[in-house]
Parts: structure tokens; C-alpha cells; sequence
């Protein structure tokens, strides 16, 4: 199998598109010689095929990622593992364009977000190699025989499992606090987006990271994700991605050897719209909360409650912007919206969308396919959608939202709360000790006051209930990645 | 070495080389051949109003403080960048200007530099406050904001590494500044001002003057719209910055004058003491704050400590031409420090301190401000060479007996 393939795109040309894995700072075949078919969402065609990582071969990259952990990566000053992350940073930058354009090619996201994302990648790098030589302990003042200080240590080799939603863009969260800290890293890509890490790990043995470090397959969830979530040598595993994959990492984490575990997982975040909001504004930030990047994210403003003041007024406006967003060829510059991600995950929402009608709720806009090839959906909004409605309970992930009336803010906060997630939630309003109540009140873990989806990297995310375990992003994520040494050295004479 | 540059010699306000609103000018002296290097401008009490003006525009203008800390970083490792790009000019500049050597100033003047302004720019945009519960009905919080403009007085003897230890993290935290260069070695102060224009700092962030502690000191100590002051130099001054700060109050930051204990027990290594001790009081012509002046040896070893320190001054500290690869003393930075330091070496004789070892000034040529590593011996606590901050190649050595003894004797002084 050859390691690499021609592929082209129409704004970069053609290009030399890595198709292997790549451990120890090379590119390998999978040791069974599998591989797996890479999709096109826009025109339902195969790309390319890429080598699938099985269990053998995990075996192989956790135990480059342990030799490196025990040896050069362990003896790098924390100032230099900056310098190579400002070095990965720098070749990013160089390369944004075609990192761009294969997200787009790969996950379907409009040319234009996936620029956005290739920035924000930039952003999240260039802040966790800030922090490579500021991981800090304590001395401890105990008493005058004692000295006593702790030290933040890595962890060690953390398998990183991360989504097809923000290929990139989960590829950089998950990554950059763990090199920053001083681990090494087996980071499996999503089955249905595996390019443009692929491209990405190019770029990791030109920036200086000695081999090992960092280490990147394309892999099936059930085959080499299974494989690190069980593996004896993985110290940690990270992962985002839906609830019940997560429930299934956290058993496997323990019954194996109680590898630390953090987990990014579903939402059904409430957007709340009340009576004084600035309405204008107010609906901008509700259309881009669900249908950016097609409602597929984890932190989505999916179930939208609004004050019964402006209730009707809000969703003729709503109905009428939702319907303005362009949706379309990832390649235009002016799409908003591409295509959902995969065959399987467009069924999954047209069966909610059917749910939906079924149990009666109002079909505001949408419901259907957009165009006839493509993984199109229109954008779609129900409204009198009660409570107990599939279409409000369950995460559909897609450009479908629930719209509910509610009366006082007591109801709306019982409204919100009454979920089995708790990532993400949002309050629209001008009154200052609203928003401040509200969303001291609401069980997320972000909470947006006038805005939604605004997320930066100096801002820690994660999710309340079974929404996930830990915090990414901030100095938050340093936590994910180190584990506290206390060392005690007796200054003392005897004591027996 | 056959390096060439052009050399600025006016003011650095708004991002433009000015000249000074005086037509005085400040002689800067090549302490190896005792000539005159060139001539920069002296800033008067004009020049300072107009670099607070611009720094207090620059202060709360959009392009600098509606910036993000993200991309204050950006400019930060801008300049690290160009730094490593210049810095064979630079460790040049520095050679001709200060005297110490070349290797010395290219391969650590250089990297400290460039690690400073990289450790900052990471900063920039972690600058984190708190939130504390105060209770339902309160929201408590607080955020770190910049001071504003700040004043910051450097000195002449780590010339590189203090201008940017000085203002790396102010302009990380979103300061704006107005930067005093020491007289005595201005050159490669004003030649970074070109750094800081092309890194992309906006106009008025960072402005720079050269002039005399006496005048644009006081300037920038007593301002009324400065509104902190950061100096490093001798603690006489310090004194007087502190003073004069109470203008406006003013916060302010000193870094002043050491007499630092070194102290050996018997059972140290002795040979890594001596290699230690000696590069602790002899780096840099003994021009460091942080020298270790007085190296107290316990008895056990004190014979064999300072025939061994005897011979590590022979074999390494080999006075000479900054520009050869075998120099590691240069001369004293003027002819000001090397009379001050002369003088301090005689008082120790006069007062019956005896001279181990050096003690003689020597030239190069018959010039040159260099004068010998210097050892005394015998010296007893009130004695001038045992209190005082000698500021040159001159150490005391002491023995003692006991651990409560040495440390009696080590905080025994004002600095610390």
C-alpha cells in the first residue's frame, strides 16, 4: 500500500494527501493491511482510502509513545517542548489553506468555518505551548523539619480519542495541554474524518518533536478505539463523542487498569430567550447556536425556550432567518451550511425529524432534504413542542430545533435544568441580575450570556452531569494532563 | 569584527527616532581603547513630558488596549524572533559599548533575551483574576488591569537582559512604557528601538530615552502621570527613586545592590565550589548584582579552598581583548566604575585586609579600564571591602567554624 495519495480540492489544486499511520515520527502501513473508505459528504463519492490502526497496531504506538515517555521526551526542558509547539504552530500557520480545504473536502463544513477552525487551532496551540514552562507547584510551609513541595508530573502515554465534528479543532484541544505538560500522545482520529489529521502529522516531525511523542492513527471506535480504552500500558484516555460511547470508555478504563479518564460527551443545551431581550440580536445568536456547523455540536443550542411575551413575534422572525441561511457547497464562500457528516448520521436526524411530526409538534420550517445529492438537510425548526417529546429530550445533533414557550423564570430554570446533560446554555436578556441569576442557576458547565457557540481557548468547556468528567480548555486542562507529587524531605535529626 | 551598522543616537518616542529637544549629548566610551564611540543625544525634562504624552495615548488607544492578550503575544514573540535574527549587530553593539566579551554577550545576553520576551508573551493572555462566592446575591470579581504607563530605569551592567526583563512582562500585562537607558552603555538600547517598531507595537507602547540619572531619572521618578516606577541599580539610588515616587505614589519596583554570601561547608564538593564561587564574583568583570562578594569556607577546608581558587583565577579568569575567543574578563564598563573599584581596593589594603591575590589595575596596550581579579584575605566585618557593594572582580574570603556562626555573619549586612 502506498503511504500516500493524490487527492485535490478546488481552492489548493492537487495535493499529496498522507493515507498511513503515523507512529514514531514515520508513516506505516497497518500491520493487517486495513484500511478504510473515506467519504465525500457533498457528493456521497469515496475520496480515498486510508490504513485502518487495529489492535496490533496500538500495541505498537503506545509502545513508541512509552519509550518516548521514559526517554528524550521525559529529559526535554519544559521550554523547549514550547519551542517545538510554537514550531507545530508556525507550520500550521504555513499550511492553513490545504488544512482548510481538506476539512472541508472531508467533514463537509463550509470553506469559510473551516478556516475559522484552522485559526482557532492556531489560537489553542500557540496558548498551551505558553504554558510548557509555567506548570508550577507549591512549597508547603508544614513545620521547621520538613520541606515540602509538590511537583505538577505528566501523567504519561494518554490516548486521545476525538470526533468528527471539529476534526482539527478537537485534534488541537486535545493534544496541546498534553504535549505542553510533558506526556506523549496515541491520538485516534473519527472513522469518518480521518484526513486532515493525517496532513496535520506531517507537520509533527518537521516542528522537532523527537519520535514517539506524538503519534496519529485512523481507526474504527469499536477496533482501536476499544483497543486504547482496554490497553494496560495507556495511563489515560480523553475522549469526546456521544454519551453512550463514553459510558462504554469509562467501564473499559476500569476494568482494565484504572487509567484516568476525562470525557467530553452530548448536549441538549437550553438557549432561553426572555421578554427583555434585545430580540434582533437575540435571534442571530439562536439561528448560529443550532445550525452552526449543521447542529452538529456537542454544545449546540438545540432546545429553545422563549418568554411568552414575545413568543409568536420571535418565532415568525426566527422561522424567517433560519430559512435565509444559505446551505450548500462547502466550497462556495458564501455557504453557511454544508452537508451532514455521513449516510448514517443524516438518517438518524431525518428519524428524529419523523419522531418529531409523529408526536405532534409544529413544523415551523424545514423537515426535509435539501437538494438531491448530498447529505443536505433543510434547516428545520419545531415549535408547541412539549417536554416529554423525543425531539426535545434526545440529543438529534443535526439542523433541527425545538422551540417552547415559557412564563417565569423559575419555570424556564426547572425547564433547562430538567435534563440528564448539562454542557452548554445560554440567556438572552438586558436586565444585568437576570443574566447573572440565571446563570449562576443553570447546570452547565458554559453558560453564554447574549451570544452562543463563542468558545476560546483561554475559557475551560466541559459538561455537568452525564454530559462528561473534566474540563478542556483554560488553564482548566492542565489538570487533565498532570498529576500532583507531594515530596516530603525530613530536615530533621532522629526521631526513633 | 568587520560588523557594520548604523547607529541611532536620538530618542525613540511614537515609534520614530527624534532628536532630543536639548542639544546636549552624552559621550558613550569603548572602555578597552578609552575613545569616544559616538555621541548620543541627551533627553531632557521635554523629552520625558512627550514620551509620557505618547505612552499615555498609546495607553488607551484601540489598537493597544482593545487588543487581545493573545495577540500582544504575537508581538512579543515578534521581537524574540528578530532579536535571534540581529544578534550577532547586537552582541557587537553590546562588545564595543560595555566591554564585556563578544562569545559571552552572543551566546548568553542573546538567549536570556529571546527566553524572556517568549515566557511573557506566553503570559499575555493568562492573566487571570478571580471570582469569589460571596453569596446568591452577589457577584464578586476581580480582574488584573495593567498599572498604565510605567517608568523603568535600567543599568548599564546586563544591558540586554535588563531591557527586556524590564519590559516584557509590563507590555504582557498591557502596559505602556517609557524606558531610561543607563548613560554609560546606551547603544544597544537605541538600536532594539527598531526591533520594537518592526515587531508591530503600535505607536507610543514602548518609548525610549537616553539620558543622566540625575536629570531624566528624577524626570521619570517624581512624574505626575507616570504611574510606576521599576529601577535596577545601586541601592543609594534606589533610595532616591522611592523618595521621589511619592509625588503621586506612584508603586515601584527596585532590584538594587547585593553583597551576597557564598557559603562552603567541608564537606561540599570542593572543586565545584571553586568552579562555582569563582564564575559567582568574576563573570562580567564582577559587575553583577547578585555576585557572590563575600564566599565564607569552613575552616576544615579553607587552605585547600583558596590554593584551588588561586588556580581557577589563573587558569580561567584571563583578562583581555572582549573580541578575543579566550577573553573572559573585560575591563570595568567606564573610567567612573574603574576609579570606584580602585578605590575600594585600597581602602581594603589600608585597612589591613590582605591581598591574596591581584589587586593591580592593568591596560591593554596602556589602555583600558581592566583591572585584576582581586582576593583578599584576613578581612574583618567593618572593614569597607567586607560591607560595601564593590561592584568589580573583587572578592572577600572568610573563614568560619560553625553552621549558627556563618549564618550570623552571612545576614549580617543590609542586602539581601
Amino acid at each position: 500500500m502506498a503511504l500516500t495519495t493524490e487527492l485535490k480540492t478546488p481552492i489548493t489544486g492537487p495535493f499529496q494527501q498522507p493515507i498511513g499511520l503515523f507512529i514514531n515520527n514515520e508513516w506505516v502501513e497497518s500491520i493487517d493491511k486495513k484500511t478504510i473508505e473515506v467519504i465525500n459528504p457533498t457528493t456521497e463519492e469515496v475520496i480515498c482510502s486510508v490504513a485502518e490502526a487495529t489492535e496490533k497496531d496500538v500495541d505498537i504506538a503506545v509502545a513508541a509513545a512509552r519509550k518516548a515517555f521514559e526517554g528524550e521526551w521525559r529529559t526535554t526542558t519544559p521550554q523547549q517542548r514550547g519551542i517545538y509547539m510554537f514550531k507545530l504552530t508556525e507550520l500550521v500557520e504555513k499550511n492553513k489553506e490545504l488544512l482548510a480545504a481538506v476539512e472541508s473536502l472531508d467533514n463537509g463544513k463550509s470553506i469559510s468555518m473551516a478556516r475559522g477552525d484552522v485559526g482557532a487551532v492556531i489560537g489553542c496551540l500557540r496558548y498551551y505551548a505558553g504554558w510548557a514552562d509555567k506548570i508550577e507547584g507549591k512549597t508547603i510551609d508544614i513545620n521547621p523539619e520538613t520541606f515540602t513541595y509538590t511537583r505538577h508530573e505528566p501523567i504519561g502515554v494518554c490516548a486521545q480519542i476525538i470526533p468528527w465534528n471539529f476534526p482539527l479543532l478537537m485534534l488541537a484541544w486535545k493534544i496541546a495541554p498534553a504535549l505542553a505538560t510533558g506526556n506523549t500522545v496515541v491520538l485516534k482520529t473519527a472513522e469518518q474524518t480521518p484526513l486532515s489529521g493525517l496532513v496535520f502529522a506531517n507537520l509533527i516531525k518537521e516542528a522537532g518533536f523527537p519520535a514517539g511523542v506524538l503519534n496519529i492513527i485512523s481507526g474504527l471506535g469499536r477496533v482501536a478505539g476499544a483497543a486504547l480504552s482496554s490497553h494496560m500500558d495507556v495511563d489515560k484516555i480523553a475522549f469526546t463523542g456521544s454519551t453512550p460511547v463514553g459510558r462504554t470508555i469509562m467501564k473499559a478504563a476500569a476494568a482494565s487498569n484504572l487509567k484516568k479518564v476525562t470525557l467530553e460527551l452530548g448536549g441538549k443545551s437550553p438557549n432561553v430567550v426572555f421578554d427583555d431581550a434585545d430580540i434582533e440580536q437575540a435571534i442571530s445568536w439562536v439561528n448560529f447556536g443550532i445550525y452552526f456547523n449543521h447542529g452538529q455540536c456537542c454544545c449546540a443550542g438545540s432546545r429553545i425556550y422563549v418568554q411568552e411575551g414575545i413568543y409568536d413575534k420571535f418565532v415568525e422572525a426566527f422561522k424567517k432567518r433560519a430559512q435565509a441561511n444559505s446551505v450548500g457547497d462547502p466550497f462556495d464562500e458564501n455557504t453557511f451550511q454544508g452537508p451532514q457528516v455521513s449516510q448514517l448520521q443524516y438518517d438518524r436526524i431525518m428519524g428524529y425529524i419523523d419522531e418529531g411530526k409523529k408526536e405532534g409538534a409544529k413544523l415551523e420550517t424545514g423537515g426535509g432534504r435539501h437538494g438531491d445529492k448530498g447529505y443536505f438537510i433543510q434547516p428545520t425548526i419545531f415549535s408547541d413542542v412539549t417536554h416529554d417529546m423525543k425531539i426535545m429530550q434526545e440529543e438529534i445533533f443535526g439542523p433541527v430545533c425545538t422551540i417552547a414557550k415559557f412564563s417565569t423564570e423559575e419555570e424556564v430554570i426547572h425547564l433547562g435544568n430538567n435534563s440528564s446533560y448539562g454542557l452548554a446554555a445560554a440567556v438572552h436578556t438586558q436586565d444585568l441580575n437576570t443574566a447573572i441569576r440565571v446563570s449562576n442557576a443553570l447546570r452547565a458547565g458554559t453558560v453564554w450570556v447574549n451570544s452562543y457557540n463563542l468558545l476560546s481557548h483561554q475559557m475551560p468547556f466541559g459538561g455537568y452531569k452525564e454530559s462528561g468528567i473534566g474540563r478542556e480548555l483554560g488553564e482548566a486542562a492542565l489538570a487533565n494532563y498532570t498529576q500532583n507529587k507531594s515530596v516530603s524531605i525530613r530536615l530533621g535529626g532522629a526521631v526513633f | 569584527n568587520g560588523v557594520k551598522w548604523t547607529q541611532p543616537l536620538g530618542q525613540f518616542i511614537n515609534n520614530e527616532y527624534v532628536s532630543s529637544s536639548g542639544t546636549d549629548t552624552i559621550p558613550t566610551i569603548n572602555p578597552v581603547t578609552e575613545e569616544e564611540i559616538c555621541a548620543p543625544q541627551a533627553a531632557t525634562q521635554e523629552d520625558v513630558n512627550k514620551a509620557v504624552k505618547a505612552a499615555r495615548a498609546a495607553f488607551h488607544a484601540p489598537s493597544w488596549k482593545r487588543i487581545t492578550g493573545t495577540e500582544r503575544a504575537v508581538f512579543l514573540n515578534k521581537l524574540a524572533d528578530l532579536i535571534e535574527e540581529h544578534k550577532e549587530v547586537l552582541a557587537t553593539i553590546e562588545t564595543v559599548d560595555t566591554g564585556r566579551p563578544y562569545l559571552q554577550n552572543l551566546h548568553l545576553s542573546i538567549s536570556i533575551a529571546t527566553a524572556l520576551f517568549r515566557y511573557y508573551a506566553g503570559w499575555a493572555d493568562k492573566i487571570h483574576g478571580q471570582t469569589m462566592d460571596c453569596g446568591p446575591d452577589k457577584l464578586a470579581y476581580t480582574i488584573k488591569t495593567p498599572v498604565g504607563v510605567v517608568g523603568q530605569i535600567i543599568p548599564w551592567n546586563v544591558n540586554m537582559p535588563s531591557f527586556c526583563a524590564k519590559i516584557a512582562p509590563a507590555l504582557a500585562c498591557g502596559n505602556t512604557i517609557v524606558l531610561k537607558l543607563a548613560e554609560a552603555a546606551p547603544l544597544v538600547g537605541l538600536y532594539m528601538c527598531q526591533l520594537i517598531k518592526q515587531a508591530g507595537f503600535p505607536p507610543g507602547v514602548i518609548n525610549v530615552l537616553n539620558g543622566s540619572g540625575r536629570d531624566i531619572g528624577t524626570a521619570i521618578a517624581s512624574h505626575m502621570d507616570i504611574d510606576k516606577i521599576s529601577f535596577t541599580g545601586s541601592t543609594a539610588t534606589g533610595k532616591e527613586i522611592l523618595r521621589l515616587a511619592a509625588s503621586n505614589l506612584k508603586s515601584v519596583t527596585l532590584e538594587t545592590g547585593g553583597k551576597s554570601p557564598a557559603v562552603i561547608f567541608d564537606d561540599a564538593d570542593l572543586d565545584n565550589a571553586v568552579l562555582w564561587t569563582h564564575i559567582g564574583i568574576m563573570t562580567n568583570a564582577g559587575q553583577i548584582c547578585y555576585g557572590n562578594s563575600r564566599i565564607f569556607v569552613q575552616e576544615g577546608i579553607y587552605a585547600n579552598f583558596l590554593e584551588k581558587f588561586r588556580g581557577q583565577v589563573e587558569k580561567v579568569s584571563v583578562l583581555g581583548d572582549p573580541w578575543e575567543q579566550t577573553t573572559f574578563q573585560g575591563p570595568q564598563v567606564s573610567r567612573v566604575q574603574y576609579e570606584r573599584v580602585l578605590e575600594f581596593i585600597q581602602s581594603g589594603k589600608d585597612e589591613g585586609a590582605k591581598v591574596y591575590m591581584g589587586g593591580q589595575p592593568v591596560s591593554l596596550d596602556g589602555k583600558g579600564f581592566f583591572v585584576e581579579p582581586t582576593v583578599f584575605t584576613d578581612v574583618k566585618p567593618h572593614m569597607n571591602i567586607y560591607r560595601e557593594e564593590i561592584f568589580g572582580p573583587c572578592v572577600v574570603i572568610v573563614p568560619f567554624h560553625t553552621e549558627k556562626e556563618v549564618l550570623e555573619m552571612a545576614n549580617d549586612t543590609i542586602y539581601g
